[in-house]
């Protein structure tokens, strides 16, 4: 899908916010893609983390927000081992999500859980997953 | 010798198998696991952005309470915990902006500069308790059991924390040759169980999780060892959904690495806890005559 | 110093009583109340001072007796970043207190049968999964008027150890101060009462002699010396509580007993 680049689309701000959140230098990267192949959930992703930093890159926040990348990421941290341009990607995801869950937003409603799956949960599940996706 | 121990939450619920097999087999060692006496959830997973520090505060105030206690050492078993602790460790001793901070914070604790040290429970069989010690004590080795060395991502990644050098895997490796199983090593020995995804993305995190046990299946394991409670449900208790989908043909036994210490300790059943496994664990441990008095009178 | 003790004595009458009569010569001191200056008499409590401002509780008062937690404030020194709570009614005023009421604050409380209700952790998490946001930040402990280790039974909830936070929760008064500083917007108070629910009739022991004693009451063994009670006068009930065979203080157990046995 072609995406149209222009000043109006460019967001500064975004692209800054992600650098100061993630700490990462995103312009590093030459879109090499070994983050989606060492990525074990890129299979379930509707764009390649690769493709995620060359939109952030553009700030094309809307893209950005339009895709469901950074809400499969399991924070595992293999594409970050594997950068070869040292970017640590599981930062700037983070970096992404919380530009919405700081808004008050949720991606999972705990409220709404059925009480059949919380039971069943470890501890550690209930608790990272909402670390990574409640606000 | 006595050392700090750090459990977390799930170690006193849905793991106890991990954690009954842990404290059993140090016992049966001469090792004394003193439970810090105060402790609260570690935050499970680290928080990544630059300007997040209340997430730290979790992990640290444990640390806090290990430092009040007079230890210098702190052990853990669940991965999660170890990850969540060793790496707000490495900000408290390494990040002199983010330390005042977070002690500023925490006004009403001891400031905390990373005095005490994290350890995984592997790394702490192997230099404290000493992999010789344990093949000494074995009383039933686990002789003819392939078991894949399974890692997952806490114990391994950043590498600023992991429990051995980027890519080795001889810490899980020497450790089962320390309790006489067969070590399997596998491609997906680092892929991660699709974690918390379990509750967002459930159907990914399984697809993900079924990709690692038909890996490990392939590379010719019986069975599969491990030590994080969250890969355990993923791996595990979530089988029955796989097979019944189709994404797995059959099961896998899963362990925790500490049940096949006390196994092959010779520690009996509420030690080793096989009852809280799958019925495959059990069932290939009988068929191969290991661990008889652990797995006996358990369906 | 002996002047001050003076001044005190005689503020000391007028913060007796439920109204507050300011004596010639009685010191007062400036507090604000929802940032409106006031000033009021010293060693009264926060409570009894705002009612001498001129304020009248239709919410937010119950007991004045420091338990029943419908009174909590919070407030901030002069010049001190730091919040501080407490209740109203046990609480002295200071000089240049900044003051507000909270008497209500919005909660989750979740429905449950106690009846039916599983006595196990997971209840209790399936009832509260927002437990799970708790970030240990101990907001809630240091907000806590009772002195409740508010972080500790939530922790001790997470780790499925019922009996521990029924003990460590077991002096919340409900006030909600916890729930108004939670990062995780956790309704600490609720889950607590849940677990001391769950705590006293499903895993606290059942003290034999309590159901001994209650099974005697209902099959009528005091029935008779119940009605004979009742229709005493009060002079004779009187003379008969005062002349009544009373177990010495610190008797050892099991050395006592009264010279008159036939009610036991």
């Amino acid at each position: 899908m072609p995406i149209a680049i222009s000043e109006k689309t460019i967001k500064r701000e975004f692209i800054e916010k992600i650098a100061s959140l993630s700490g990462q230098d995103i312009n590093r990267c030459f879109q090499c893609g070994t983050c989606g192949g060492a990525c074990p959930m890129s299979g379930e992703m509707d764009a390649m983390p690769r493709r995620i930093i060359r939109m952030a890159q553009l700030g094309l926040e809307e893209a950005v927000s339009e895709t469901r990348t950074c809400w499969i990421c399991a924070s595992c941290h293999s594409c970050t081992v594997n950068c070869p341009r040292g970017i640590d990607l599981a930062r700037v995801m983070e970096a992404i999500r919380l530009l919405t869950l700081r808004k008050n937003e949720n991606m999972v409603e705990p409220s709404k859980m059925p009480a059949e799956t919380v039971k069943e949960m470890p501890q550690i599940a209930m608790v990272s997953c909402f670390r990574k996706l409640t606000s | 010798m006595k050392v700090a121990y750090y459990p977390g939450c799930t170690l006193k619920t849905k793991a106890k198998n991990l954690e009954d097999a842990a404290l059993a087999s140090m016992k049966a060692l001469g090792v004394e696991l003193e439970e810090l006496n105060r402790w609260n959830c570690c935050g499970a997973v680290h928080s990544l952005a630059d300007d997040d520090l209340i997430h730290h505060v979790a992990p640290v105030r444990d640390l806090v309470r290990a430092m009040e206690q007079g230890s210098d050492k702190v052990v853990t078993l669940c991965s999660m915990c170890y990850n969540s602790l060793a790496r707000a460790n490495l900000i408290m001793r390494d990040d002199e902006v983010k330390r005042k901070t977070i002690n500023d914070f925490m006004d009403e604790e001891e400031d905390y500069h990373g005095e005490v040290e994290v350890v995984h429970f592997l790394n702490f069989l192997r230099d404290e308790v000493g992999f010789d010690t344990i093949r000494a004590k074995v009383k039933y080795p686990l002789n003819g059991l392939k078991v894949a060395t399974y890692y997952g991502c806490t114990l391994a990644r950043p590498r600023n924390v992991a429990i051995e050098p980027p890519g080795g895997t001889r810490l899980m490796t020497d450790f089962l040759d320390a309790v006489g199983a067969t070590p399997v090593k596998f491609a997906d020995a680092f892929t991660c169980c699709g974690s918390y995804q379990i509750i967002a993305n459930p159907e990914n995190a399984v697809n993900v999780a079924a990709g690692i046990l038909d890996c490990a299946a392939k590379a010719g394991a019986e069975a599969l060892v491990l030590s994080c409670p969250l890969c355990e449900f993923n791996l595990a208790k979530k089988q029955g959904d796989m097979i019944q989908s189709g994404k797995i043909s059959k099961g896998l036994p899963i362990f925790y690495f500490t049940q096949l210490l006390a196994a092959a300790l010779g520690l009996g059943k509420e030690a080793c806890r096989f009852d809280l496994n799958d019925k495959c664990s059990v069932e290939i441990l009988k068929s191969k005559n290991l661990a008889m008095e652990a797995v006996a009178g358990i369906a | 110093m002996s002047n001050h003790e003076c001044e005190c004595a005689t503020v000391q009458q007028i913060a007796t009583g439920d109204r507050a009569i300011l004596p010639k010569g009685a010191k007062t001191i400036p507090v604000y109340v929802m940032g409106k200056k006031y000033e009021v008499p010293e060693t009264l409590t926060i409570m009894k001072a705002m009612e001498y401002a001129g304020f009248k509780f239709l919410r937010g008062a119950g007991c004045r007796g420091g338990i029943c937690g419908a009174c909590p404030t919070v407030y901030r020194k002069e010049g001190d970043y730091k919040l501080h709570f407490g209740l109203a009614c046990q609480t002295v005023v200071e000089p240049n207190m900044y003051l507000a009421q909270i008497p209500f604050y919005p909660a989750n409380r979740a429905s449950y049968d106690i009846e039916t209700i599983e006595p196990v952790a997971e209840s209790i998490h399936a009832l509260y999964p927002e437990l799970f946001r708790c970030v240990a930040c101990n907001n809630c402990t240091k907000a806590c008027p009772m002195g409740v280790q508010v972080l500790d039974y939530i922790s001790a909830i997470k780790q499925g150890d019922i009996a521990r936070a029924a003990h460590l929760s077991f002096d919340c008064i409900q006030c909600g101060m916890c729930a108004s500083r939670c990062m995780g917007e956790l309704p600490q108070y609720h889950i607590a009462q849940l677990v001391r629910r769950i705590y006293g009739k499903y895993i606290q022991p059942k003290a034999e002699h309590l159901r001994k004693r209650v099974e005697e009451i209902e099959s009528g063994k005091y029935d008779a010396t119940l009605e004979k009670l009742q229709k005493m006068g009060k002079d004779e009930l009187e003379k008969l509580y005062k002349e009544r065979e009373r177990e010495p203080d610190m008797a050892p157990l099991g050395t006592w007993m009264p010279q008159d046995t036939q009610y036991l």
